[in-house]
């Protein structure tokens, strides 16, 4: 590692605040080295409670998530949040705006506060994240809370680096049959219902509630959708299974707050406690980390590959000589794709991969 | 083994200190950062001192720009300055006033570390200009 770094990561290792927003920078901008530093924070992660935020926009988020920083500091434990706004599809640019909302933590530097903008890539934003949160996560925090966009399939790729996630549910957001489509309400480990004090909260809580009841009497996922089955399957269970027959499963709480007064907060930390309680005690831990980790993996060959494809694609003279040749009607993509894809096709397949699982040496 | 592409973007925080409650200016700009392709942060109004060095530091942005119509720069600008040097920030981070500054108290805000003061009248483009070109190369 270059002796710049080493000296960062020492700093940061340290507790210097600037050291670990420098560190972020790097990991956000993807500057050269970044890699290395990054391996190396893993060794001093593990320790912190991860909570992931998402919910429609103007949910109340940023207000809860103020909220949320404030009780945790009461009770004495360290913040880290990581904010993410969207970036404008045309200029990159970005209005980081949630800062504005963490009012009551400010001039407390023990809550550190980071404002991510989406900046568009493929799989960027959910690498970034989750390698921010290892830089918090080794810095020292005690409790690292992600607050996402808004609805979409990008915050549920963003969440999966959450141990425990929360869904925020405005009243009157729709009819039940949206509690039954598919998406970010699957997701959630804890439902809210914030501006509980509004019109049609009840509601909503009541839509909540019987949704829950459906999928724990329906047997059609049960616990699966976020649990340890999804992708452990049955034969790889021996670290989840504590020895019952009925296995233990997570039932997502309904909680109301009002954010901006604060009201329910302390009912909604406990219920995350809860929900980390379950998460050890259940052995499930273990499973999401596993497989968070190979998330992690595949991402990042991804991204590598990615890469790869667009070096070789603009030696070729570039995409848009492609995309030409397809207007013009003389080929199309999929030729186009199995042209480009031979060569590397060929190349894997004479390719021994030497990974150790065991030494995880480079 | 990767081509690592990079990513980099300009970081501003827009900063009201102080009394004064008119931001509009500040709005303003942050919408014709966001249109330069800035990612910018927004500290919203009556902010301390410290609360903009907190900010600018945990949110390692390369551009300060304090907007500022009270007429309280004399004392704000300068417990800033002070602020970020505490934190080794000072340094690399590009320091903007704009807004109500008369001219005889300019001399006195550049010496504070302000790089450049933008009064009524100055032109979105040039403030955008003169970010892209002194911008901290970190």
């Amino acid at each position: 590692m270059d002796p710049d770094d080493e000296a960062l990561l020492e700093a940061l290792l340290a507790g210097e605040h600037r050291a670990l927003a420098r560190v972020i920078s790097k990991i956000e901008n993807r500057s050269p080295g970044y890699r290395d530093l990054v391996s190396e924070l893993y060794a001093h992660t593990g320790n912190a409670d991860v909570i992931g935020i998402t919910g429609s926009p103007g949910a109340g988020k940023s207000t809860l998530v103020d909220k949320l920083a404030e009780e945790y500091r009461d009770r004495g434990e360290t913040v880290g949040v990581i904010a993410i706004d969207p970036s404008s599809p045309f200029t990159g640019g970005a209005v980081l705006g949630d800062r504005i909302r963490m009012a009551s933590t400010v001039g407390d530097m023990d809550v550190f506060v980071r404002s991510m903008s989406a900046r568009g890539t493929l799989g960027g934003l959910s690498t970034a994240t989750a390698d921010a949160v290892k830089a918090m996560d080794a810095f020292g925090k005690d409790k690292i809370i992600i607050e996402t966009v808004g609805a979409g399939q990008n915050e549920i790729d963003i969440v999966r680096t959450a141990d425990t996630v929360a869904v925020l549910v405005p009243p009157g957001s729709g009819d039940d049959i949206q509690t039954l489509k598919a998406g970010i309400l699957e997701i959630a480990d804890v439902f809210v219902v914030n501006k509980a004090d509004r019109d049609g909260a009840d509601r909503t809580v009541q839509e909540l509630r019987e949704m829950v009841h459906l999928g724990e009497e329906g047997g059609l996922g049960g616990d699966g959708h976020h649990g340890a089955g999804a992708m452990g399957g049955g034969d790889d269970r021996s670290d989840a299974d504590t020895g019952d027959d009925s296995e233990e499963s997570w039932t997502p709480p309904i909680v109301e707050t009002v954010a901006t007064k604060g009201t329910g907060v302390e009912t909604f930390i406990d219920e995350l406690a809860n929900h980390r309680t379950y998460l050890v005690d259940s052995g499930t831990r273990a499973e999401k980390v596993r497989q968070r980790y190979a998330e992690e993996i595949r991402t990042l060959l991804r991204e590598d590959v990615h890469s790869l494809l667009e070096d070789e694609l603009a030696a070729s003279g570039g995409i848009d000589d492609l995309a030409d040749a397809v207007r013009r009607g003389e080929t199309d993509p999929y030729s186009i794709a199995s042209d480009v894809l031979g060569p590397v096709e060929a190349c894997v397949e004479n390719l021994e991969t030497d990974v150790d699982a065991d030494s995880g040496a480079e | 083994m990767s081509s690592e592409q990079e990513a980099e973007s300009i970081r501003c925080l827009v900063a009201k200190v102080g009394l004064d409650g008119h931001d509009r200016g500040a709005h303003v700009i942050a919408r014709a950062f966001r249109d330069a392709g800035f990612e910018v942060i927004y500290s919203g109004l009556h902010k301390a001192p410290e609360e903009i060095v907190q900010a600018a530091v945990q949110e390692d942005v390369d551009v300060l720009g304090i907007s500022i119509l009270s007429g309280a720069h004399d004392t704000l600008v300068p417990k800033i300055m002070d602020g970020l040097e505490e934190y080794g920030a000072k340094d690399d981070t590009l320091v903007l006033a704009g807004g109500v500054i008369p001219e005889e108290d300019r001399a006195g805000l550049k010496d504070a570390g302000v790089a450049a003061i933008f009064g009524p009248g100055t032109s979105i483009e040039e403030t955008i200009e003169f970010v892209r070109e002194n911008a901290p190369q970190r």
